[in-house]
């Protein structure tokens, strides 16, 4: 993915957590590495450079999702590894990681090289594949994880079903320790979530919808946080919604054990007031929380505790959702919304942007130890330049996912990627996709 | 509330608050457009008190219909009503069927076990395909909360009547008990108004429960639920918006000074999920009892939406006797929903007028 051809980034805002940089700086990008970032005027008279003007944008490393549904090998109409990728880069995101939950499951070097080869074809953002926790993602015999590390995979999950067994998931951790690889996981007992499709409140009482009580994430949280104090093995726990869930893993954090936890932008944004109507779109798992919650979110987020947000973006034909809310597919789409999400979150002054920064580049790849989501001289070029006042309608055309299960289609949102690299190549530009 | 102080903070934790507000504004109108200009009936929630006095009022018309040797009156001939069960129904079925067939309407009855339901049509599909008949009227039984707004949201012509849809709404059941109530206090010189109302049961799972509950809160009655804490939370305090709604598990606090007892079905289908030990356990704690009755509730009538679990809920004694208005309620079935398909079918009749004289 490196180019030769040398380019400038100038007149931006540098935001990098990793180098702990907020300001006014213009980067330089060589051989598909940055090269320098030097005050502005020090690069103006490099020759032979292509120049991008970045005046009045902010200039951010390229953003790491750790929680994408591609859906290929097997849901090619909800989406593919190319569309995914390409959703990615508009969103600016310059490295995703695949969920396993495809059919067949991400359970073989077979599959993880498959999601590999669609990737590079695609030739947008990096794609890096998790393999399952067990076999079809069942929970009954441990994936072959070597062999899926070796191919690629960058973590593993059964992501969609929970480990119930705790004696499998305790020898995936030991495993997967001498790998240095983490167990990113669904947190979630079934006998405790019993088929609820809202969160168990007093709405889904009024709604006659079988509730999903929020003990039912907190009680795995507990026990996936005391396998890994155990075995010593790394946890990632996936999109946390409750505010419990949120102090069990600060908690866990302050007696050193090995987590990481995200969140995911709808549970940020929207509240579980949204399901009111039945409307499917805001089906989510897990479903869309309290204000008591949001608040534990927030303050994970403002304290560190939370490491990433992740966007589970989650493409579903139209048909999965024209159903009964109980039967209806959950989730949302999410590469395309997320930033324009969040940037409004750092202009309202709910989170400072380099706090945003790092939760969407360098707390991710810290979480799965990827060389990614920084600025840093050296590093890969993976640099996205961000207009945070552009405003645009994600309308119908604009949604490059196959699906289009998103509440905020035809919506204003505001803040875009303008252009964005990754190694070093422009494959956004002007907003649009560089073919 | 959480622990941190959002003074110190770097991220200040209005944020989600704002968000929401900002978002519901901006999503008012997601996902599914309302097309629909004709009336329907999804639900009592929302009615206002003149809203439920409309249809007892015409109900109240109606029951001498059905007194008469002739039942029947041309009122909606020319009409056609489709009943589409997703779940099975004797008595709502029969009553609606009886309710059309006495107005001269059309009725259809299609049941999920003889339709396209079975070969894995989608709700939508089965509704939309119907509606493409130009029925005036669709009554909907579904076993998943939402279902019939869900399908009204699609259909443009056709008047929906929500006959039950899973643990969400039956307004039809709320609307007989209303008119079945204001017969027996009108009797008594007494309104339906100003009423001490108790739901014994599995509230959680009743949408019975939950439309009447409505309807008495718009007519301002105090509203008691009773029973266990499984199927009767405490949150249920908090769901209508209404300080008039109390939650009591112990049955004979509950039934202290009530003037109507609503004694719930309980579903033996679900004791799979563990919301009670065994039904032997459940009824020596909740059965309602002509000798608890007696002596905390002297004055109060029983109301049961069938069909009755004689010995779980409810005591045979209790049933069958003086204070029961079980029979009543069966009977005014039909009535109230000769009343709502007349005025719907009478509101899709006016739309109509109403676009031609455009």
């Amino acid at each position: 993915m490196s180019s030769k051809k040398s380019t400038v980034i100038h007149g931006g805002i540098l935001v990098d957590a990793s180098s702990d940089r907020d300001g006014e700086f213009d980067l330089l990008i060589e051989n598909g590495r940055i090269a320098a970032i030097e005050k502005p005027g020090v690069l103006k008279d490099k020759a032979d450079v292509e120049r991008v003007d970045a005046a009045g944008s902010w200039v951010i490393p390229g953003r790491v999702d750790l929680h994408v549904h591609l859906r290929e090998p097997g849901e090619e109409w909800k989406e593919t590894v190319q569309t995914g990728a390409e959703a990615a880069v508009l969103g600016g995101y310059t490295a995703i990681c695949s969920m396993p939950n495809t059919k067949p499951a991400n359970d073989s070097a077979e599959v993880t090289r498959f999601i590999l080869e669609k990737a590079k074809a695609a030739g947008a953002a990096r794609v890096l594949p998790i393999g399952a926790i067990s076999m079809e993602r069942k929970g009954k015999q441990l994936a072959p994880y070597s062999e899926l590390a070796k191919a690629g995979c960058v973590a593993f999950s059964d992501d969609g079903d929970p480990v119930a067994d705790a004696g499998l998931m305790r020898r995936a951790l030991e495993w997967c320790l001498m790998l240095g690889l983490p167990l990113a996981c669904h947190e979630e007992d079934r006998n405790l979530s019993c088929g609820g499709c809202m969160n168990e409140s007093p709405l889904s009482l009024k709604m006659g919808l079988k509730g999903f009580p929020g003990v039912a994430e907190d009680v795995m949280i507990a026990r996936d946080i005391e396998l890994a104090r155990f075995t010593r093995g790394k946890v990632h726990i996936c999109h946390v919604s409750t505010a419990r869930g949120v102090e069990l893993i600060r908690r866990a954090k302050n007696d050193g054990i090995n987590i990481t936890c995200e969140v995911a932008p709808h549970h940020l944004v929207l509240d579980e007031g949204c399901v009111h109507e039945y409307d499917t779109h805001f089906k989510m798992m897990p479903p869309l929380k309290g204000h008591e919650d949001i608040e534990g979110l927030f303050a994970g987020l403002a304290d560190g505790t939370v490491d990433a947000i992740a966007s589970d973006h989650a493409p579903h034909d139209r048909d999965s959702k024209l159903v009964e809310f109980s039967r209806a597919t959950v989730g949302i789409l999410g590469l395309q919304t997320s930033l324009p999400l969040l940037v409004e979150m750092c202009l309202k002054g709910t989170m400072s942007r380099k706090r945003m920064v790092d939760l969407l580049s360098a707390g991710p790849a810290r979480s799965f130890g990827l060389p990614y989501g920084t600025l840093k001289v050296g590093s890969e070029a993976d640099v996205v330049v961000l207009d945070p006042t552009r405003r645009w309608v994600f309308s119908e055309q604009e949604v490059r996912s196959k699906s289009k299960n998103s509440p905020f289609v035809g919506k204003e949102l505001t803040g875009q990627a303008t252009h964005v690299f990754v190694g070093g190549k422009r494959v956004v530009s002007g907003g649009e996709l560089v073919r | 509330m959480s622990s941190h102080s959002p003074g110190k903070s770097p991220i200040k934790t209005d944020g989600p608050r704002f968000f929401v507000r900002y978002l519901l504004v901006k999503l008012s109108s997601v996902g599914l457009t309302d097309r629909s200009m004709v009336d329907h009936l999804l639900g009592i929630e929302g009615l206002s008190k003149t809203d439920i006095y409309r249809y007892l009022d015409a109900a109240h018309s109606f029951v001498e219909v059905s007194e008469r040797d002739i039942k029947k009156v041309p009122t909606l001939r020319g009409k056609t009503i489709v009943h589409v069960f997703f779940e099975p129904s004797t008595r709502t079925l029969a009553s609606f069927d009886i309710a059309g067939k006495r107005l001269s309407a059309d009725t259809i009855n299609v049941s999920a076990g003889s339709s396209s339901v079975k070969k894995g049509e989608t709700l939508l599909d089965t509704v939309r395909t119907l509606e493409s008949m130009n029925p005036d009227v669709l009554v909907i039984r579904h076993s998943e909360s939402g279902a019939a707004r869900f399908a009204s949201q699609y259909l443009s012509r056709s008047s929906v009547v929500n006959a039950g849809d899973g643990s969400h709404e039956h307004p039809t059941q709320a609307l007989l008990d209303l008119l079945t109530l204001r017969q027996h206090f009108s009797a008594l010189k007494r309104g339906i108004e100003g009423l001490k109302i108790g739901f014994v049961g599995d509230v959680r799972h009743s949408r019975v429960a939950r439309s009447n509950i409505w309807a008495h809160l718009a007519l301002g009655n105090e509203v008691r639920l009773i029973g266990p804490s499984t199927l009767v939370p405490r949150e249920f305090a908090a769901v209508f918006g209404s300080s008039s709604v109390k939650v009591e598990h112990d049955l004979a606090t509950g039934l202290r000074g009530l003037d109507v007892v609503v004694c719930l079905r309980m579903q033996l289908e679900r004791q799979d999920e563990h919301f009670v030990p065994n039904l032997d356990e459940y009824s020596k704690e909740y059965c309602v009892s002509e000798r608890l009755l007696k002596q905390l509730a002297p004055s109060s009538v029983v109301l049961h939406p069938g069909p009755m679990n004689r010995g779980t809920e409810i005591a045979g004694e209790v049933a069958d006797g003086h204070r029961s208005l079980i029979r009543r309620q069966v009977n005014n079935g039909v009535a109230v929903r000769m009343a709502v398909l007349y005025l719907l079918a009478r509101t899709v009749e006016s739309h109509e007028v109403g676009v031609k004289g455009e």
